[in-house]
């Protein structure tokens, strides 16, 4: 089991609000993501749930029951720190065994578990070893290995992978995710990375500022964006925006700025009824803008001149000029496209977002 | 390479002058630079350590140059039970206060080591006793034990904890205990602030992880804060050791060596009888006495750094 509820949690340092009134329910054999820019109050929240950060009002619980006052050791979690806080004067099998042993286990018990781990993550070799004759990835799969031979109710993970070179971080994501099939125990894994985000969690939480802006999982997100910080944080490239005012021809609802005018497809149109000769924030994403073919006959269209080309292999992104403002897309590798092009672009009509301008909630 | 040493050659306009070729041999170089440290070194330690040696080996007094006498003088000094005094008092005056200094300055790290309001200001204040000079300080320290004017004994006269005066410095255990207590004031914030730097070091994240690992705050000390910190423990126990074993200002200025040559060390012992008495030779053969001592405690501590270091 392994349940963790946070309600209405709130942190302050000295002055400072960093967490804003949390409510969450993480399930049990979850992997939750918290995923946020720098600053947002994703460790807080994490130390806080592992009892290393105080908690200023509101309740955290673990499997129903309201674990506030208990110290980290009593909370059975087991958390994998962002510089891995491996021991330095112990040994690989040591820093696996301590756990164990503050806990009394039997020395046999504590040997099955740590030559177990230690075979999962492939460190059998390193375990005479002291950390500092590790590389960084084999150091991460120890703080791994220290975490998991404990059999916890929740694992708890701070940007594990940050300190890793990319290709490293890819290969050691595949493989929590693995673990945690494997394993099935709940996770709660912090990271600034939005890829990592959606790829690892069954759930992620956004969070800006200390407040949770949207929770739910991964394709939730990416294609119903509670707001434009959502919409604008998960996915990558990011979102376009255009700020256009709402007007109606012959019964059709129009958005136009300086750069474009579009007709808004029916779906979208019906939202915006109530806002006609009002601005909204109209989005999207470059995967969903196309070089016009005769595929897109009737979708919405707009003019807009290459400014830069980026050749990504498997794809192109295009840097464009649409009136004032600058548009990217992401298009075919075979679009046979270069800077100074005047072109008609197509918006997949499906796929339009709208916010309102102040609140910047979706429409 | 040998085509770039070619090109090496060939490509120097014009061979330097002599001199200047000299100082481009790194061991020349090296030995220029080592120069002014090795004739300090010689003068000031090596030469006053062999002049001492030859002197203590001679009958020299003051005015008297003495002639060569073997060992003469240490087979003096052992059957002296003044210097056996002072032996037995420099072993336990060294011990005592190490353990109290680490004890105490330990404690004291760790409490500066933790946020709290005030702190630059409190760490700034323990240093105080180290800062004071320790002749001043230990005059102050030598009213405080004063038999008539002690501010101990008020206290405790007043506090209600004796009744008559206590003679501190006039009784010889009494006067060991005063000796080792002023001793062990002026070397705490040597060990704290040390310490303090040792811990600073210590990530806070070895320590949480520990606590989620389970360990209670004792635990984490023992397993965790105690190792990492024990090669900066070795060295500040090192500088002390050493320190302490050769002090001579606290027992000088507090009890001269008294009551009845019964808090002598072997500094104030060799002051003593080689420039009170006169008699330089025994003098500088006490004062070679420690250097056995010293010596192997040296040797010991470093190569147990090393060992803890290499780790
Ligand atoms: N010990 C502290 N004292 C005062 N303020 C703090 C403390 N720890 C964090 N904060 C503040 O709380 C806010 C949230 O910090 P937190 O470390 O949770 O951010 P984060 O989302 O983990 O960011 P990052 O991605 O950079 O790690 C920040 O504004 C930070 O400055
Ligand atoms: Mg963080």
């Amino acid at each position: 089991m392994g349940q963790v509820v946070l309600k209405g949690i709130n942190k302050f340092f000295d002055g400072v609000h960093a967490v804003k009134d949390v409510n969450l329910q993480i399930r049990d054999k979850e992997f939750m993501v918290f995923v946020g820019p720098s600053g947002c109050g994703k460790t807080t929240t994490l130390r806080m749930i592992a009892g290393l950060e105080t908690i200023s009002s509101g309740d955290i619980s673990i499997d129903g029951n309201v674990v506030n006052e208990l110290a980290p050791m009593d909370r059975d979690i087991a958390m994998v720190f962002q510089n891995y806080a491996l021991y330095p004067h112990m040994t690989v099998y040591d820093n696996m065994a301590f756990g164990l042993k503050m806990r009394k286990f039997e020395r046999s018990e504590i040997n099955k578990r740590v030559l177990e781990a230690a075979d999962i993550l492939g460190i059998g070799e390193l375990l005479t070893r002291r950390p500092r004759q590790l590389s960084g990835g084999q150091r991460q799969r120890v703080a791994l290995g220290r975490a998991i031979v404990r059999h916890p109710r929740v694992f708890l993970f701070d940007e594990p992978l940050s300190n890793l070179d990319a290709k490293l971080r890819v290969q050691m994501r595949v493989e929590l995710k693995k673990l945690h099939l494997r394993l099935g125990t709940t996770a709660i894994y912090v990271t600034h990375d939005q890829v990592e985000a959606m790829t690892l969690g069954d759930r992620v939480v956004v969070m800006k500022d200390g407040v949770v802006q949207q929770v739910g999982e991964p394709l939730e997100l990416y294609n119903h964006p509670s707001n434009k910080f959502v919409a604008g944080f998960i996915g990558s490239p990011a979102m376009n925006f255009a700020a256009v005012t709402v007007t109606e021809a012959n019964g059709s609802l129009i958005a136009e700025n300086s750069g474009l005018r579009i007709k808004l497809p029916d779906e979208t149109a019906q939202r915006l009824r109530g806002r006609i000769g009002r601005e909204v924030m109209l989005g999207v994403r470059p995967e969903d803008l196309t070089v016009a073919g005769g595929a897109d006959l009737g979708h919405p269209c707009f003019d807009a001149v290459i400014e830069v080309v980026e050749q990504l292999g498997s794809e192109i992104l295009l840097d464009m000029k649409v009136g004032e403002s600058i548009m990217v897309a992401s298009v075919e590798p075979t679009a046979g496209v270069s800077v100074g092009d005047k072109l008609r672009v197509a918006m997949r009509p499906s796929r339009l977002h709208v916010f309102d301008p102040q609140t910047e909630a979706a429409i | 390479m040998a085509i770039s040493a070619v090109s090496d050659t060939t490509l120097r306009e014009a061979p330097p002058p002599r001199r200047h070729r000299l100082l481009e041999d790194e061991r020349w170089l090296a030995f220029v630079l080592l120069v002014p440290t090795i004739v300090l070194l010689g003068m000031f330690i090596a030469y006053p350590f062999m002049r001492g040696i030859l002197l203590s080996v001679t009958s020299s007094r003051v005015g008297m140059p003495g002639d060569f006498v073997g060992l003469a003088n240490f087979y003096k000094i052992f059957n002296d039970g003044i210097f056996r005094t002072s032996v037995y008092n420099t072993f336990l005056y060294t011990g005592v206060t190490t353990v109290f200094k680490l004890g105490l300055g330990l404690w004291l790290a760790m409490l500066l080591n933790r946020n709290f309001r005030g702190k630059a200001l409190a760490r700034a204040f323990i240093l105080l006793p180290f800062i004071i000079p320790t002749v001043l300080s230990t005059f102050a320290w030598k009213w405080m034990f004063d038999p008539t004017f002690s501010v101990l004994n008020w206290l405790l006269y007043h506090l209600g904890l004796i009744t008559g005066r206590i003679n501190w410095l006039g009784d010889p255990d009494l006067a060991m205990i005063s000796i080792i207590i002023v001793n062990i004031w002026r070397g705490v914030p040597f060990f704290a602030i040390s310490l303090l730097a040792g811990l600073q070091t210590i990530s806070p994240e070895l320590n949480e992880a520990a606590a989620i690992d389970g360990a209670k705050p004792w635990q984490r000390f023992w397993h965790i804060t105690w190792p990492l910190l024990l090669p900066v423990t070795m060295v500040v126990m090192l500088f002390s050791v050493i320190q302490t074993f050769a002090d001579f200002q606290i027992v000088y200025v507090m009890t001269g060596g008294g009551p009845a040559n019964a808090t002598h060390l072997f500094a104030t012992y060799a002051y003593q009888i080689g420039i009170g008495t006169g008699l330089l030779s025994e003098g500088a053969a006490i004062s070679l006495a420690m250097f056995p001592v010293l010596f192997l405690v040296v040797i010991v501590q470093l190569l147990y750094i090393r060992r803890v270091e290499v780790r």
